[in-house]
């Protein structure tokens, strides 16, 4: 019954039911016009024949009074056909004709009227009534005259005309209803299939895809979106499955760590100095926590496209040189030679302390990362570079550190992993998640290539129009890795001036 | 200093109450926003700590009425919101500054110490003085027993800032914020290269030190005799 019910308040046999109602009316409405004009057209071509008979006979009274008019009345009486007639006179008698009796609801002033009569000849109570249309007029000499024709045949084909036409339209409403119902059922039958699939969704079952017929209709095309929209989601909660896994692991680890030692610290016999001592390892693993929880936290928001609220107009270029200032004692101090190349501004739309977050996230990557591991291949250096270029700003640290495998770069940027051989590094292995994700909110990207040798990090942003009167002098600065290897440095100071040059040249 | 802590969590509460009366302050505590608004415009204080989530009235909207009045004692944010639009927010709100939990009691302290400094008519002194160091903050000259020292216009905007402190402790953090206007965390020790550079131009070659690194809070520039 539900179902049934279901079907009836289903859109398409609503739809159907309505197309069919107003299908109906107009085709009611046509055929009742039709019906109409046909039967008024057939009588008053009666009428006019009538008129003209009564004209003839009117002509007959002229020429021969009324002995005449009795005369030819009589003879078209008996003459067959399908005339009707009769006289009568003044006083009410019949005088002559066919019919036996003068009908009554007819109007003497020459209007036309129908009336019902028995046939003449059949026996009076066996015989059905039959219809005619007539015209009575007075003659001169007082007597009346009415002259008819039997129209039962064109009421009785008018009558199975509409028959006809209302089991016809009896017949759409019908096939309409049906068609009406059937159409719903196999939409219904569809949209229900969906409806289960999606239930097993809710249900926990993520694989689960709807059904497609292949024909590319309307429900196919929403059917293979919806899958695609599933795929999507699948794909999300088994990356979120794996954040989760990653943060059980590296976040339960330090917790495991920081109980151990205090554990330890508990059954220290040397008690107070190894509580002190417990106590400010626990802080600082407290601290690192933290850290990697507020990169987490801010990963997260980054990328529910929940940050960017504090969009400005902000010059890479600044920006780049004031990090690049900030971290140039710490390279120094880490026997990094680190030189920066820039040309001109280069302005982005974006919120400076993300963005600031994003580049001092690269440069401390290559500060932790860029010693060059080959032989004699000397300090290492990190270059950092800004440049302007296609609408595009664009800013990449290489280093001469070891690189990353063309087929683990995808990986890094994820969260959490860290390649072999860094783990023994600080850090969270969030640092190039963050950079990614902070690029993808400023609508930007974020790549890393191959520095032969060595891994270069580059950001590329959608950039706004330089600002005008700036000079687009370019500038190289060099920071020597300590007083040794200041004519290395000097020669990479080189380097710079001709690779910003060239770049510059490239940009043109 | 009377300090004025409007903090919901009882457990806070009491222990920054302990804690600031350790460090030698007098601190009052409020549990919810109403409470607080009353308390602060009947009594005076030196600095108020608020959290940002509140019952009845929430830190920021405790902090705009108060400034709507005309108060203008400094206000500390904390909030478990650490992001940098929150942040924003809050300094817009009227907040002097901002602390995200979890925060670290010397961190807090620092700050708290600092804002009362802040409010201090000092302020427009046109020149920091430390034993036989002189910062100049009109030229922009620095002096050390007489002897000019050269200075970076980063090196000596963190000068500027622990001699406006001086005497009290400056997080890592703080001058971050205050020196650089980052409100992220650097993994290196960038901060404490940074002040070693400096320490190298002003401290060493004379036999006292001024400026000192207090461990596990910051630093501190401060004339000991």
């Amino acid at each position: 019954m539900t179902k049934l019910r279901s079907l009836i308040i289903s859109t398409p046999f609503r739809w159907s039911l309505i197309y069919l109602l107003s299908f109906l009316v107009i085709v009611g409405g046509v055929t009742g016009t039709l019906l109409w004009r046909t039967n008024d057209l057939l009588t008053s071509q009666v009428l006019e024949t009538i008129r003209a008979e009564v004209d003839g006979f009117r002509q007959q009274y002229r020429i021969g009074g009324p002995d005449l008019l009795e005369r030819s009345v009589t003879e078209r009486g008996l003459g067959g056909g399908n005339g009707l007639y009769f006289l009568r006179e003044p006083r009410g008698g019949r005088i002559a004709g066919n019919l036996r009796r003068m009908p009554d609801q007819l109007p003497t002033d020459g209007g036309s009227a129908l009336f019902r009569y028995h046939p003449p000849g059949a026996i009076r109570s066996a015989a059905r009534e039959r219809l005619a249309a007539g015209v009575s007029v007075r003659v001169a000499d007082g007597s009346v005259l009415l002259v008819g024709r039997d129209i039962e045949d064109q009421r009785e084909f008018l009558a199975g005309l509409r028959r006809v036409l209302l089991w016809s339209i009896g017949l759409v409403a019908f096939a309409g209803l049906a068609g009406g119902y059937l159409l719903s059922r196999k939409i219904l039958g569809r949209i229900d299939a969906v409806a289960t699939t999606s239930e097993r969704i809710m249900g926990g079952d993520l694989s689960e895809r709807i059904a497609r017929d292949g024909s590319g209709d309307e429900l196919d095309r929403l059917g293979a979106r919806l899958n695609q929209m599933l795929e999507r989601i699948e794909r999300l909660v088994s990356a979120m499955r794996e954040v989760t896994d990653n943060i059980a692991h590296d976040l339960k680890t330090p917790l495991n760590r920081l109980r151990n030692s205090v554990e330890a610290a508990l059954r220290d016999p040397r008690g107070e100095p190894a509580y002190r001592e417990a106590l400010e390892r626990t802080i600082e693993e407290a601290d690192s926590l933290i850290k990697t929880f507020n990169a987490l936290l801010s990963i997260a928001r980054l990328e529910s496209g929940a940050a960017g609220d504090n969009m400005t107009s902000v010059d890479l270029t600044r920006l780049v040189e004031d990090l690049f200032e900030f971290y140039e004692p710490v390279a120094e101090d880490a026997g990094l030679a680190i030189r920066i190349s820039r040309d001109g501004p280069a302005v982005v739309r974006g919120d400076r302390q993300l963005l600031g977050q994003a580049v001092a996230n690269l440069i401390e990557n290559a500060l932790k990362y860029g010693h060059a591991t080959r032989p004699g291949a000397g300090p290492g250096a990190i270059s950092v570079r800004v440049e302007h270029r296609g609408g595009q700003a664009l800013i990449s640290v290489g280093d001469r550190g070891p690189g990353i495998p063309a087929d683990q770069r995808g990986r890094v940027v994820e969260r959490f992993v860290r390649l072999e051989g860094s783990r023994s590094q600080p850090g969270s292995g969030l640092g190039l998640s963050l950079v990614a994700a902070i690029a993808h909110l400023h609508g930007g990207a974020f790549r890393l290539e191959d520095n032969d040798p060595g891994l270069r990090a580059v950001l590329s942003l959608p950039g706004l129009a330089a600002e005008p009167g700036e000079s687009r002098r370019p500038s190289t600065r060099a920071a020597a890795a300590g007083s040794a290897n200041s004519d290395r440095g000097s020669g990479r100071r080189n380097d710079g001036a001709t690779l910003a040059s060239h770049w510059r040249r490239t940009a043109r | 200093m009377r300090v004025l802590v409007i903090e919901d969590d009882s457990e806070t509460a009491a222990f920054l109450q302990k804690s600031l009366k350790e460090s030698g302050h007098t601190a009052d505590t409020a549990g919810d926003g109403d409470t607080g608004l009353v308390m602060a415009r009947t009594a005076s204080y030196d600095v108020l700590i608020v959290d940002r989530m509140l019952p009845k009235r929430d830190g920021l909207s405790l902090i705009t009425a108060l400034r709507e009045a005309g108060d203008r004692t400094p206000a500390l944010i904390l909030s478990a919101l650490g992001e940098v639009d929150d942040r924003v927010k809050g300094l817009r709100a009227g907040g002097d500054d901002y602390l995200a939990k979890p925060y670290s009691y010397t961190e807090l302290l620092a700050r708290v110490e600092a804002l009362a400094r802040r409010a201090a008519p000092e302020e427009s002194e046109t020149t920091y003085i430390v034993g036989d160091l002189v910062l100049d903050r009109l030229s922009h000259k620095v002096t050390r027993a007489g002897t000019p020292v050269l200075l970076q216009p980063r090196e000596y905007r963190l000068l500027e800032y622990l001699m406006k402190y001086a005497g009290q402790v400056v997080t890592r953090t703080m001058l971050l914020e205050n020196v650089w206007d980052y409100h992220f965390d650097p993994q290196t020790n960038v901060i404490d290269v940074h002040i070693s550079r400096l320490r190298a131009k002003i401290d060493k070659s004379f036999d006292r030190a001024l400026l000192h690194t207090i461990r596990g809070a910051g630093y501190m520039i401060r004339d000991e005799t």
